[in-house]
Parts: C-alpha cells; sequence; structure tokens
C-alpha cells in the first residue's frame, strides 16, 4: 500500500530519480538530496522557508506531496547563483543587510525571483504581496523590501540575468558548501 | 515531522478519481494540500489513502458558458486572481482572492479545496455566497448541483458525499448594474485567518435605487451565511444614509459570535456600513 515508487525530480537543472514513500514531502526530499537551503520552519505553510520553485511558481515545499512533484522543476535559492557568481537577488540581500540569521533568506530570494519574473519595477505594496507568505523574525522587513528594490533595478539594468538563472546550466552550485556549514550552526541539519 | 503514512494515488482522469473514491471508503481527495497536509499533521484526519486531483484537466479551467463563469474546483486562488476574465465579470473574487492567505499558499489552494474543507473562516464562500453561487458534485452516478448556500452545512461540513468530487463552481454573471465589495478583517493585514469577512453585492435599478442585495458574513458562525433580514431591508430602497445604517445593523445583529467574540457584531455593522456606502457612491456616480 504505501511502499516507496521512484519519481524524477529536476533540482536546479539535475535531474535526480528518487525512490520515496507517499507520505513523503517534497521538502524532506530536497533536504534528503543535500538542499538544505530549503529550509523546515514551521511545516504549516506560515513561514516560507520551504519556498521553492516549482515549474516557475514559489511554493511551499512542506506542504507538497514529493510524488506530486514527480517530473516538475525545483528551483532552491542555492539553484539561483553560486559563490563565485552569485544572482543580483542574492547579492542585493548581502547589500542591502537583508540577513540577519539567515533562515528566512532562501525563501526570501525564491518569493523575490518569482515576484521579479512576473513583474521586473513592483511597487512597495506589490513587493510586500509578493513576500507576505515569508516570515522574518530578525529584520523587520525594511531591509528586505529594499534588497527587493535594489535587485529590480540591478536586473533591469542586467536583462540577461533575469532571461536565464545560474540553475538553466545544469551546473552543481559552488556555494552549496557554505548553505551547508550555515545549516550546522542553526543545528537545522539534523531536522529533517 | 513525518506524515503518517498513507497511499497515494494519482489518477489521470475524472472517471478514474471518482472510481478509485468509490471504491475506497477511507480516501480523501488532496489538491494543494494546504489544509490537509496541516491536518495530517495534527492527526485530526487519518485516511488510508489520499487521491491526487490536482492533475486532473477536467478541474483545472475557467470558462464562461451560457450566461455563467464555470471556475474548476482544481483552479488556485492565484490563478482566480490573475484571470482578467475573472475579473472583468465578477471582481469580488479577484477581491476576495487578493485578501486570501499569502502568495506561496495561493499558488497552491483551490477553490474547491477551500469549499470541501469549510472552514468556518473559509474566504471564499462569502464571495461566492453574494454571487449566488452554485456546486457541481460529480459522484459514480453522475453529477448534482446544489446552491451553495446548501451545500455549506457547518463548520467542516458539507453535503459532499466520501465518493464525489467538487468539480465545478456555478457563478452567474452578474448584470452591468451590479456592484460588489468585500472586505476581509484579521490580526494582521495580510497572511491570516479572517476574524470577520463580509461581502456585499447590490444589483441597481437604473434610477439608482436597490433592485436586490446580497449580505454574506464569513468567520463569526459555523459557517458563512447570508444576512437575509439586512438584505430586505435594502431591496427595492435608495441607498442613502439611513438605509445603509439599518442595513448594516442587522447585518451585525445577524452574527453569531462565539463567546468573548460579541465585538465581532459592532465590527460587522461598521464594515458593511462602509462597503454599503462605498457602493452606494458608485452606483450615484454612474460607473
Amino acid at each position: 500500500m504505501t511502499e516507496r515508487r521512484p519519481i524524477r525530480l529536476i533540482v536546479n537543472g539535475r535531474a535526480h530519480e528518487v525512490s520515496l514513500p507517499p507520505n513523503t514531502t517534497l521538502l524532506t526530499a530536497l533536504r534528503d538530496l543535500g538542499c538544505t537551503d530549503a529550509k523546515n520552519g514551521c511545516e504549516q505553510g506560515e513561514c516560507g522557508a520551504c519556498a521553492v520553485l516549482l515549474d516557475g511558481e514559489p511554493m511551499n515545499s512542506c506542504m507538497i506531496l514529493a510524488w506530486q512533484a514527480d517530473g516538475a522543476r525545483i528551483t532552491t535559492n542555492a539553484g539561483l547563483g553560486t559563490l563565485e557568481r552569485p544572482h543580483p537577488i542574492q547579492e542585493a540581500f548581502a547589500d542591502a543587510g537583508a540577513i540577519q540569521c539567515g533562515f528566512c533568506t532562501s525563501g526570501m530570494v525564491i518569493a523575490t525571483k518569482a515576484l521579479l519574473d512576473r513583474n521586473p519595477d513592483p511597487t512597495e505594496a506589490e513587493i510586500r504581496d509578493a513576500l507576505s507568505g515569508n516570515l522574518c523574525r530578525c529584520t523587520g522587513y525594511g531591509q528586505i523590501a529594499a534588497a527587493v528594490h535594489l535587485a529590480a533595478e540591478r536586473l533591469r539594468n542586467l536583462p540577461s540575468w533575469s532571461a536565464s538563472s545560474a540553475s538553466e546550466d545544469g551546473q552543481e552550485p559552488a556555494f552549496k558548501k557554505r548553505v551547508l556549514a550555515s545549516d550546522d550552526v542553526t543545528g537545522e541539519g539534523g531536522r529533517s | 515531522m513525518t506524515l503518517p503514512a498513507f497511499d497515494l494515488l494519482r489518477p489521470t482522469t475524472l472517471d478514474e478519481a471518482l472510481r478509485l473514491l468509490s471504491e475506497m471508503p477511507d480516501a480523501l481527495p488532496i489538491a494543494g494540500g494546504t489544509n490537509l497536509i496541516p491536518d495530517l499533521r495534527k492527526g485530526s484526519h487519518a485516511p488510508g489513502s489520499l487521491i491526487d486531483v490536482s492533475g486532473l484537466p477536467e478541474l483545472c479551467c475557467i470558462r464562461r458558458k451560457e450566461g455563467h463563469l464555470l471556475i474548476g474546483g482544481g483552479v488556485t486562488i492565484a490563478e482566480l486572481l490573475d484571470d482578467p476574465m475573472v475579473a472583468q465579470t465578477t471582481p469580488i473574487l479577484t477581491e476576495m482572492a487578493s485578501s486570501f492567505a499569502h502568495t506561496l499558499v495561493r499558488n497552491r489552494a483551490t477553490i474547491g479545496g477551500n469549499l470541501v474543507a469549510a472552514a468556518p473562516c473559509c474566504d471564499s464562500a462569502p464571495a461566492l455566497l453574494v454571487l449566488d453561487a452554485e456546486i457541481d458534485l460529480a459522484g459514480p452516478e453522475g453529477t448534482r448541483r446544489l446552491p451553495l448556500a446548501e451545500f455549506l452545512v457547518g463548520a467542516f461540513t458539507t453535503r459532499r458525499e466520501s465518493n464525489e468530487l467538487l468539480t465545478c463552481v456555478r457563478v452567474p454573471v452578474p448584470s452591468d448594474r451590479s456592484y460588489t465589495g468585500f472586505v476581509k478583517m484579521g490580526l494582521r493585514k495580510i497572511s491570516c485567518m479572517a476574524k470577520i469577512d463580509v461581502a456585499v453585492r447590490v444589483e441597481a435599478h437604473s434610477d439608482g435605487r436597490c433592485e436586490f442585495a446580497r449580505i454574506a458574513i464569513g468567520a463569526v458562525a459555523p459557517i458563512a451565511y447570508r444576512a437575509e433580514a439586512a438584505e430586505a431591508h435594502l431591496a427595492g430602497n435608495v441607498l442613502d444614509a439611513v438605509a445603509i445604517a439599518e442595513a448594516a445593523r442587522l447585518a451585525g445583529a445577524s452574527a453569531h459570535p462565539r463567546s468573548g467574540s460579541e465585538y465581532k457584531r459592532q465590527v460587522i455593522e461598521a464594515l458593511a456600513r462602509r462597503l454599503l456606502t462605498d457602493v452606494a457612491g458608485r452606483i450615484e456616480g454612474g460607473s
């Protein structure tokens, strides 16, 4: 009844065949694949720390069953850029000081990517609506909104970035190691 | 936290999904999962199987046909929010969708799931009640059609049988003399459950009088309902300040909030007055 079945997940441009039982969430599947930049926060769809792009749309991976994502293209924060070549959104978050503990940042960056793909020049209200599913307990959101404005401005001047993200070429993100290291600091690594 | 064990079946057609639901009495349909997955974690449901209906093509489109807007049960709140035909014909649904949860949930949650879950604070129900929506329930013996008000029985209770699927929400397209408004009050501006939802619709005569009105309220009773006494007070009348104040008072008096939430009556009255005043202004403005 509840046996494992192989499914195919295309994560950050790389195809993975994984055999999972039906009660596995996409979040657990991603973390078991090493994508620990998708964070396990509330598990209720409230915090957005687990947000990923599923076929381009931002969603909470804690509320999707992995089998429902069979065949889908999934992008996590680490799939957007590398340490050597960070995505302009990631750079803007760092430059605007939109980071403190970092736990919400992956989800924030994903929600921002989805917003700017649709709307390259969002208003403050549109930014706040697009990030309404992402909670941050450190920053107070001011710097985060500023980071989105900054990223939007930079992307408008660098149209090639919005056309193709680093994940499209299928390369392993080089800064994954740093993401894993920060997991150790937060103790999140053992939760999935 | 690991989810309890269940099987997951992924039919590719509506017929197959209905057959599976009939064969497995302990199965539950799942689409977006934004209600069901947290409920499974809490243990409030323990289905042997889940039937994934999220990809069924029969449930996934919004169409206009014979004076009705037909919204598939699997249409997401984000699709509703982005649909230009919905914005043009039934802007109250666009307003409702824009206040629904938050972006990440809207991309996943479906209109059918929101209605079938029948939470007292379900946002879609009040907006659909003022539009006189009906719902189609497909089962092994065909499809039956119910007014939404009849489908919603009480908190977390509907007339859906375990072998039925909500396939379509049917909304009669209102006339061009129809004016609507929706407001949600919660603990935050966005990303919250409703403390109060108020939806209004006024069908106006060409002389500006109200032909009939619909006022529906959510989250102040076991399930969303229409405040019929308040509606009756407006029918046939000019929407002046006196008529609006009395209708708003009746709307507030209609609520059955839980003990400790009596304040909701006053808030409903204020919200209804604001919505009706806004609507009256648009009628007089000839828009």
